[in-house]
């Protein structure tokens, strides 16, 4: 790591969604901005700036961290994943992805990239997670749209399809008249 | 969980795509990251970043404003104050005729925490936010007033002096004669209630781009501004513009409103004047802080409540008394809040007498604005608290009184003594479902077995009348007969739809409907297709609005439930228009007559000879490559636009008679819920929510916005509440404050419906969306108070309150649990705490140390300077951290009660642009038997502005920090360092602070942390 400089903008270079990526950052910049407006990466959103809401949510290292609380000098070498890396190809989704659509566990969509991570992450890690812990991972974000049951009955039926067929991975899209 | 079956089509007997759950067509760029939200618009390299000075206090005079020095600071571009508001535009105008003006900036005095008070445009936001800091502002606190009967006292604080008090507004109404009702009525039975503040606020905050045109004069505004667009009139007039000099466009998605992104036009007005001064486009995002400090606020509301009641429980006559506090200023579209429901203030109970004042204060808040519900909450936990009421007064169950008061089944549409025209309904039948489905029997046997175990167990119900669709003319209602004659008629809800054809016979749909999530492209594709033919996912549909292009009028927006109702209505007018026009083309080509021809599968052929057909796209692409082809009578067909206003929202007439709404649904909800003894936690056990929407477009996105809407109420209901002290400190700055519920709090409901579609909708819906946040809060009330058996229940019911509600003490703390701490007193963020320190140094050394600006600047945490104003009067400019919160502070310090080296008190105030503080300290020095000192010392001191609004829960932790930091540093400066462990001890809260420690690596921690300097 270099030596940081208060009033000196910093070189930071990581990996994001399998790519790798540089981009200027004083030392304060919070990761959030960064991927949002030096990187160009706006699918991670930002609710609250102070860790509770979840919008934020990335995967860094593997590990998922609000970038919100996260300054950018921090991922410097590190491996970053959001929300634009989740889905299999440009006309596909995830399982998860897919069940999210299939049970309108959605409506604004603005918390839903930090919810996608996170519930992502868990399914990775325990893919026959029951709805327990689906509600405990599920309640480091708020969402103010759905009331949150069609977010876990899409969480289940992800685990429930995923634990199924582990090596499915993704689910065909349908055409979404959206281009 | 269950959802309605499809409905039949009224205007098609084959089933169509309406009323069915499809996929939305929003998602796919929603989960991937693909969003379009304002702040992923891409915008212009010259663009420059706001930030915005506010106001730290409740009321006060602005006594002094320097702001040279923020405009001087490297990428800085401009300062906007209000002199430069003041100079370049008009205040925004009031909705109701009152002496007094409304700037969206302060001008000589702040009247709310929060409110704006300079914006700096720089570089980037973070640059902008160094420069708040350097704006030199003093402040003389006024006297402030937070409850709305206060307000109204002879000795109250006074906001705006042209309304002589704070008193806006006061009319009567009297439909009936409820005089009489009462005189023969068995019973009078009232009750008062007190409906607190909050909000359902967006995980979105306010965000907008701002342009000035000085060849036009003409501004272009893009922000995630939710309608309605009557509010473009408000803001073109605030600028002096025309309208056709504002264009407002809005972003493809939004990230939830609720109502609240109403309330941004002040702002807009103020980074338009901005972008005006700096000459260059200004973006603004607003952050979470300042969004629950001072976006908007539903209103709080005193009711109180009367009914004439008969001894088998009908209610013969109502009589509100309604005191609506909408904060600092009456913004537009205010006092909407209290004259929404006016046309249904008797609920679904068919009452025809009917007394009403409506009086609006004034108070040291957060001005007021839409909000989910918009009136709703308050009017509905009035009336049915009240029926409850009436039930417990007269030994009646709750049922029998909701039943004997219903308006019966045969009666629709009908008038209510005030006005309201409800559409259609039967509500007798979704009571008796309700009861059925949703196991009320079970429910009761349930409450008598927890009951007779010793458990507290209740059963609330509510009932109520959702209104939707508004008539733009109700807020008149605030103006007597009279003055509205002069005004002028004000009406209808003009709903826009344009259906095109491309040249290759594609479909477009533009509404000015502006959806935060709701759908909106979805339902409407599934609408035009149906008229056309067509697979939904063959339509195109742009559902954001740009005010210098599409098709729009005031009730343009996604407010009032309308989208279902209205918009996609009128969608289906403008499909139906398109469609009549292609038939006569198509009537030419294949030859037989328009009647006879159907639009199905992507064709259109005679009906009973389907192989005489033409392909939809070549149809549609006629009148763009053959219009000479197209006999005149036919017109062509190229595309469509229709505006369409409901008849049925007139004018309020001269007796005050409104009808506030278009459309009246119908909810009945049954709630259980359990009381925990020990804690006073509410469990929410069973909810059963039966509704009447009229026909179910979407029964996906029906059940998302019962279940969605139903989550704000649960927050409402028990947990949120934008707070303020009593000195209008506001207490609920971040999300650790106000408690938006996650999904560990929020049970799923049970969803019934009956439909009876609405006669006066082209599709047969009414409006789903607001419903649950009118009657679920009460419904939890009705029932905690049924399951504590009190009547005076105030939300939101937090385990404090329930818990102070059981009239029972306390279990004592379980074996090991550290007593609680004693109440502090009250005010905004109270501090307090005592301790001791022991030095090394003897206490003449301590003494002078302490008094000695140059040691005092280089011991005290964060201090850049110690000015010695007098022997007595220190001025130090420090910077201190709390948890988020950190910023540079102005503090004052005098000294008192010397008696060398002894004892001191000091009184000190802080101020900065994060917050104040005032507060006294006492400091004893006593000299040790080894020859050193021990200090002792308390302190009491109240803080208000950000620091209260986030930082309260931290802040005796943060204070014993800096002590400990300070102390740490006085012994090292006065020699020989403090002596172990006796650095500070603890606080008013836990009593027990650790010692040494505070210095060491937790000190190091912490200060990483941001908290001390």
């Amino acid at each position: 790591m270099p030596r940081l400089s208060a009033d000196r903008r910093t070189e930071v270079r990581f990996t994001l969604n399998g790519r790798p990526v540089a981009g200027l950052a004083e030392p304060r910049l919070l990761l959030s901005d960064f991927l949002r407006h030096v990187v160009g990466a706006t699918g991670t959103h930002v609710g609250c700036e102070h860790g509770v809401c979840g919008a934020c949510t990335v995967r860094i290292d593997g590990g998922l961290a609000r970038s919100c609380l996260t300054l950018a000098v921090q991922v410097e070498g590190c491996t970053v994943e959001t929300v634009e890396g989740l889905a299999p190809g440009p006309a596909r989704l995830s399982v998860l992805q897919e069940a999210f659509r299939r049970h309108h566990a959605l409506q604004c969509g603005f918390c839903t990239a930090g919810i996608l991570m996170s519930l992502d992450t868990l399914l990775r890690d325990e893919p026959a997670a029951d709805k327990a812990r689906i509600e405990e991972v599920l309640g480091g974000h708020l969402c103010r749209c759905t009331g949150y049951g069609p977010i876990v009955s899409a969480a289940l039926d992800a685990a429930e399809r995923l634990s199924e067929d582990p090596g499915a991975g993704d689910a065909p899209e349908e055409r979404d008249g959206d281009v | 969980m269950s959802a309605a079956e499809p409905a039949p089509s009224q205007t098609s007997a084959k089933p169509g795509h309406l009323g069915r759950s499809l996929p939305r067509f929003e998602d796919a760029a929603l989960l991937t990251g693909r969003g379009r939200f304002l702040d992923d618009l891409p915008v212009g390299p010259a663009t420059l970043q706001a930030a915005i000075l506010r106001s730290p206090h409740a009321h006060a005079r602005i006594v002094k404003l320097d702001v040279s020095a923020a405009r001087a600071l490297p990428g800085v571009a401009a300062v906007l104050t209000s002199a430069e508001v003041q100079a370049l535009s008009a205040p925004l105008v009031v909705g109701v005729k009152a002496p007094m003006t409304c700037w969206p900036i302060a001008t000589d005095r702040v009247r709310y925490v929060g409110e704006p008070v300079a914006v700096v445009v720089a570089a980037d936001r973070y640059l902008a936010e160094d420069a708040l800091e350097a704006i030199a502002i003093d402040y003389a606190p006024l006297p402030a007033v937070v409850d709305p009967e206060r307000a109204l006292a002879a000795e109250a604080p006074v906001l705006h002096e042209g309304l002589g008090g704070n008193l806006a507004s006061d009319r009567s109404f009297r439909y009936g004669d409820p005089e009489a009702a009462f005189e023969t009525a068995a019973h009078r039975i009232g009750i008062t209630v007190r409906y607190p503040r909050n909000a359902v606020t967006p995980i979105e905050t306010y965000g907008m781009v701002c342009e000035w045109d000085p060849g036009e004069d003409g501004y272009e505004v893009t922000a995630n501004f939710q309608g309605p667009f009557s509010i473009h009139a408000v803001i073109a007039r605030s600028l002096k513009v025309p309208g056709n000099r504002l264009r407002l466009k809005t972003p493809r998605d939004s990230g939830g409103s609720f109502g609240v992104k109403q309330g941004m036009f002040p702002v807009i007005v103020l980074m338009a004047l901005a972008a005006r001064l700096a000459g260059r486009p200004v973006k603004w995002i607003e952050d979470r802080l300042e969004h629950l400090t001072a976006s908007v606020s539903a209103t709080n509301r005193v009711v109180t409540l009367a009914a004439a009641v008969e001894a088998d429980g009908k209610i013969t006559a109502l009589d509100w008394d309604q005191l609506e506090d909408v904060g600092a200023h009456l913004r537009a579209p205010e006092p909407a809040t209290l004259y929404r429901m006016h046309g249904n203030l008797t609920g679904a109970y068919d009452i025809r007498n009917l007394a009403v004042r409506n009086r609006v204060v004034v108070t040291n808040k957060t001005p007021t604005g839409l909000n989910r519900g918009f009136g709703g909450p308050q009017v509905y936990f009035a009336l049915e608290r009240l029926v409850q009421k009436i039930a417990v007064t007269l030994g009646l169950d709750p049922v029998a009184v909701i039943r004997r008061n219903l308006i019966p089944a045969g009666a629709f549409p009908y008038r209510t003594a005030s006005g309201g025209l409800y559409d259609s309904g039967d509500y007798q039948k979704a009571l008796e479902t309700a009861l059925r489905d949703g196991g009320h029997a079970a429910l009761v046997e349930k409450r008598d077995r927890v009951r007779a175990a010793g458990g507290l167990y209740g059963i609330g119900f509510a009932t109520v009348v959702e209104p939707s669709v508004s008539n733009m003319g109700y807020v008149s209602t605030v103006m007597t007969a009279a003055e509205r004659a002069k005004a002028g008629p004000k009406n209808g809800a003009q709903a826009t739809a344009t259906v095109a054809l491309d040249p290759v016979g594609g479909v477009s749909v533009h509404v000015a409907s502006v959806p935060q999530g709701q759908g909106h492209r979805t339902v409407l594709a599934q609408t035009v297709a149906d008229s056309l033919g067509l697979e939904p996912a063959q339509i195109r549909v742009v559902a954001e609005l740009d005010t210098a292009r599409d098709a729009w009028s005031i009730a343009s927006g996604n407010y009032a439930s309308r989208f279902a109702a209205a918009v996609a209505g009128t969608a289906h007018l403008a499909a139906e228009q398109l469609k009549a026009k292609l038939a006569r083309l198509a009537a030419a080509q294949l030859n037989v007559p328009a009647e006879a021809l159907v639009f199905e599968g992507g064709r259109v052929c005679a009906a009973d000879t389907p192989d005489n057909a033409i392909p939809f796209a070549r149809l549609a692409a006629t009148a763009h490559w053959a219009p000479g082809t197209i006999p005149e009578a036919a017109g062509q067909a190229l595309r469509e636009t229709v505006y369409w206003t409901p008849p049925q929202l007139t004018a309020p007439t001269p007796d005050d008679q409104v009808n506030s709404s278009l459309c009246h649904g119908f909810i009945l909800d049954i709630c259980g819920v359990a009381v925990e003894r020990a804690s006073g936690r509410v469990v929410i056990d069973r909810y059963v929510t039966m509704h009447d929407c009229g026909r179910v477009l979407h029964p996906g996105m029906v059940e998302g916005q019962i279940v969605g809407g139903f989550a704000n109420a649960v927050g409402a209901a028990l947990y949120e509440e934008y707070a303020y002290g009593p000195d209008g400190a506001f207490l609920a700055g971040s999300f650790a404050d106000y408690l938006v519920p996650t999904v560990a709090e929020v049970p799923r409901p049970e969803i019934l419906h009956v439909e009876t579609p609405s006669p006066f909708t082209p599709l047969g819906a009414k409006g789903v969306g607001e419903g649950n946040c009118m009657s679920t809060p009460v419904a939890i009330a009705n029932a905690v108070a049924d399951a504590l058996g009190v009547e005076d229940v105030i939300l939101p019911l937090t385990p404090a309150r329930v818990r102070a509600l059981l009239d029972e003490p306390e279990p004592p703390a379980p074996a090991g649990t550290a007593p609680a701490a004693p109440p502090k007193r009250a005010g905004g963020r109270a501090l307090a705490g005592t301790g001791s320190a022991g030095f090394a140094a003897p206490p003449q050394r301590i003494w002078d140390t302490l008094l000695d600006p140059a040691t005092l600047e280089a011991i005290v945490p964060g201090c850049h300077k110690v000015e010695k104003l007098s022997e007595t009067r220190f001025l130090a400019e420090v910077t201190l951290g709390v948890g988020p919160v950190k910023g540079r502070y102005s503090v004052e310090v005098a000294l008192s009660d010397l008696v060398e080296p002894a004892s001191v008190t000091l009184t000190a105030s802080a101020s900065g642009a994060l917050g104040t503080g005032a507060g006294q300290g006492h400091v004893r020095l006593a000299a040790t038997p080894e020859g050193g000192t021990r200090l002792d010392y308390d302190y009491e001191a109240d803080v208000g502005g950000k620091v209260a609004a986030v930082g309260g829960r931290l802040l005796d932790g943060a204070a014993r920090l800096v002590i400990g930091q300070f102390f740490a540093a006085l012994g090292r400066q006065a020699g020989g360092g403090t002596k172990g462990g006796g650095a500070t001890d603890g606080g008013a809260t836990d009593g027990a602070g650790a010692a040494g420690p505070w210095t060491g690596l937790l000190g190091r921690l912490l200060r990483l942390l941001g908290i001390g300097s």
